[in-house]
């Protein structure tokens, strides 16, 4: 077996070391569900039926949108991007071993470390204060699918906006632009189903609308047969294509890398 | 091993230059024709200022850096082409930097890179067990990478450096920062490495307390020229390091005459003697002790650190011409 699910595996041991970090995190992602679980409450009560959706489903999707800031980690960020200012990534670039991939595989852990210590709580909170909708098992194995997709698309997004930090030598800037698009286009403010026509079909059409969206819809049981399909091929074929541009950037970076730190 | 042959490397720098919004491009040379071989099992020190090149060297040895131009191999590679295929035959440890995982605890880092490096489950038994020995990793193998004092991460990752057996280790700056005991345990291990296993390594540094120890053949570097090449007598000789000789007379007197020997210092009874290259310091004392009543005499070497700041500085032209 390659190094590859190993480092995966090492990964998940390393983002679990810290529990009550991410009880932390956990608590503030459950406390921001009820938050946006009232808001939209308000709004479908005012527009019952709104995209498609009932009162239930903008409560689940409060909740569940929650649970998945951590693995498919919304805001942002890679610890590459730390290691590429530092000129740490010298290390990663003597292993014997894909950059890309490498990281890749960390990242897969993180996501799974997380998707457990911060993916249940927030659920858990929903159901007990609220009623939520739970999938039937085949929409559960379907949505782990989506899930799953939706880590690798994460990863692809961030480590393109990451690779940047080789010739901008800072991410900030970056990282706030790509911040709002994420939030916005993903439907993590509002889901995607509420906004207008054209900007909706245009958010659906991008590739943060894989991240949340897509997974919700499936988890809601907004999308089955053909739709569900089509969900899932739209999430990989992102995936698939922002991987191939993160190959070639990566390539390009290596070449351009220049002596940072000494 | 290796092998460098006129090799170049230019990045360009971008400043903003002034008033005009355009940045300047200056194109800088961090190396600039360096030529050297390295044979297995040599032990080689690499020196040279901030900012000389060293690290630039280092880069494109193991492949992470391109050369502008000139041709670079090492262990039969080309390492910008092959840089993974290096990766697994060399072992590469930053003073600065570790490669070790910081939340992890130092045993589970080793495993990692055992499985990075393919070390079958037997061989990775045998090789944990003696660099545990040698660099008695013992105490702190269950600890966290983050809570390892400076030595002990240091001595972590020269482990990890080493699991795979490789050939050549390359080594920037191992002992920056360590305490006169940890530097001791560096040192005593890379000598035995080098002796016992044959491996190959190049060692860069600004303690020069590793070369003597360490180190059988000298390279200096200097505004990514190559300026020095050889081992540390040669060093000596070449910078005209000299031997200078302290007596006490019993008597304040004037500066003694004796062939060809200078007096560069009279103070009251205490004189200092310049010894030409070459001189027998016995027979210059013992033409003293016959004309002068002498209480005390020493003898002094002008250390390595005196003689690499003064390269460093440029105040002493380095006399013979670059061997390689």
């Amino acid at each position: 077996m390659g190094v590859i699910p190993w480092a995966s595996w090492y990964a998940l041991r390393r983002y679990s070391a810290y529990p009550l970090g991410s009880m932390a995190e956990a608590v503030t992602n459950s406390f921001f569900g009820v938050v946006r679980a009232a808001i939209l409450l308000a709004l479908w009560h005012a527009r019952p039926g709104l995209g498609g959706y009932d009162a239930t489903d903008a409560v689940t999707f409060s909740f569940l949108t929650q649970s998945l800031i951590g693995p498919v980690q919304i805001f942002g960020g890679m610890e590459l991007a730390q290691r590429i200012r530092s000129g740490d990534v010298a290390i990663d670039l003597h292993r014997p071993v894909d950059l890309q991939a490498w990281w890749l595989a960390d990242d897969v852990g993180r996501a799974m470390s997380t998707l457990v210590l911060r993916g249940l709580p927030p659920m858990v909170v929903g159901a007990l204060l609220f009623t939520v909708r739970l999938p039937d098992p085949g929409e559960a194995a379907a949505f782990a699918v989506s899930v799953g997709l939706a880590v690798l698309l994460s990863f692809a997004l961030r480590y393109l906006v990451t690779l940047a930090m080789f010739w901008l030598h800072d991410e900030r800037g970056v990282q706030a632009v790509t911040l709002v698009l994420s939030l916005f286009f993903s439907g993590m403010i509002i889901p995607l189903v509420a906004f207008p026509e054209t900007l909706g079909d245009v958010a659906r059409a991008l590739p943060w609308s894989g991240l949340i969206q897509v997974p919700a819809d499936v988890f809601l049981g907004h999308r089955t047969g053909g739709a569900l399909l089509s969900g899932l091929a739209f999430q990989a074929a992102w995936a698939a294509g922002l991987l191939v541009a993160g190959r070639l950037l990566t390539r390009a970076a290596t070449r351009r890398l220049e002596a940072q730190g000494g | 091993m290796i092998e460098m042959t006129d090799v170049t490397k230019t990045f360009v720098l971008r400043r903003r230059n002034g008033r005009r919004l355009r940045r300047e491009r200056t194109p800088v040379r961090a190396v600039d024709g360096v030529t050297f071989t390295v044979e297995r099992g040599e032990f080689l020190g690499y020196l040279g200022p901030n900012g000389a090149g060293k690290s630039t060297t280092i880069k494109m040895l193991t492949g992470i850096l391109t050369p502008t131009s000139g041709r670079v191999r090492v262990a039969g590679l080309d390492p910008s082409r092959a840089r993974t295929a290096l990766a697994r035959r060399i072992g590469v440890v930053f003073g600065q930097r570790t490669t070790l995982w910081w939340d992890l605890p130092l045993r589970d880092s080793l495993t990692l890179v055992r499985r990075l490096y393919r070390v079958e489950e037997r061989a990775y038994r045998t090789r944990l067990a003696e660099l545990t020995a040698l660099l008695e990793l013992e105490p702190f193998l269950a600890t966290p990478v983050r809570q390892l004092s400076l030595g002990q991460r240091m001595r972590g990752d020269l482990a990890a450096a080493l699991l795979h057996d490789p050939e050549l280790l390359v080594l920037d700056e191992p002992t920056i920062g360590l305490d006169v005991v940890s530097k001791a345990t560096v040192r005593g291990f890379l000598a035995r490495l080098n002796a016992e296993r044959g491996t190959t390594i190049l060692l860069t540094t600004h303690d020069l307390g590793d070369i003597e120890r360490l180190c059988r053949r000298v390279m200096i570097i200097d505004r990514g020229r190559p300026a020095f090449d050889g081992d540390l007598a040669a060093l000596r000789r070449a910078a005209g390091a000299d031997r200078q000789l302290i007596v006490e007379l019993a008597a304040p007197s004037p500066p003694v005459e004796l062939d060809g020997v200078e007096v560069t210092l009279v103070e009251g009874p205490r004189q200092t003697l310049r010894l030409p290259d070459g001189a027998n310091a016995a027979s210059v004392v013992a033409a003293l002790a016959a004309r002068h009543e002498v209480r005390d005499i020493a003898l002094r070497e002008t250390g390595i650190e005196d003689i690499v700041a003064r390269l460093y500085r440029g105040d002493q032209e380095i006399s013979t011409p670059v061997t390689s």
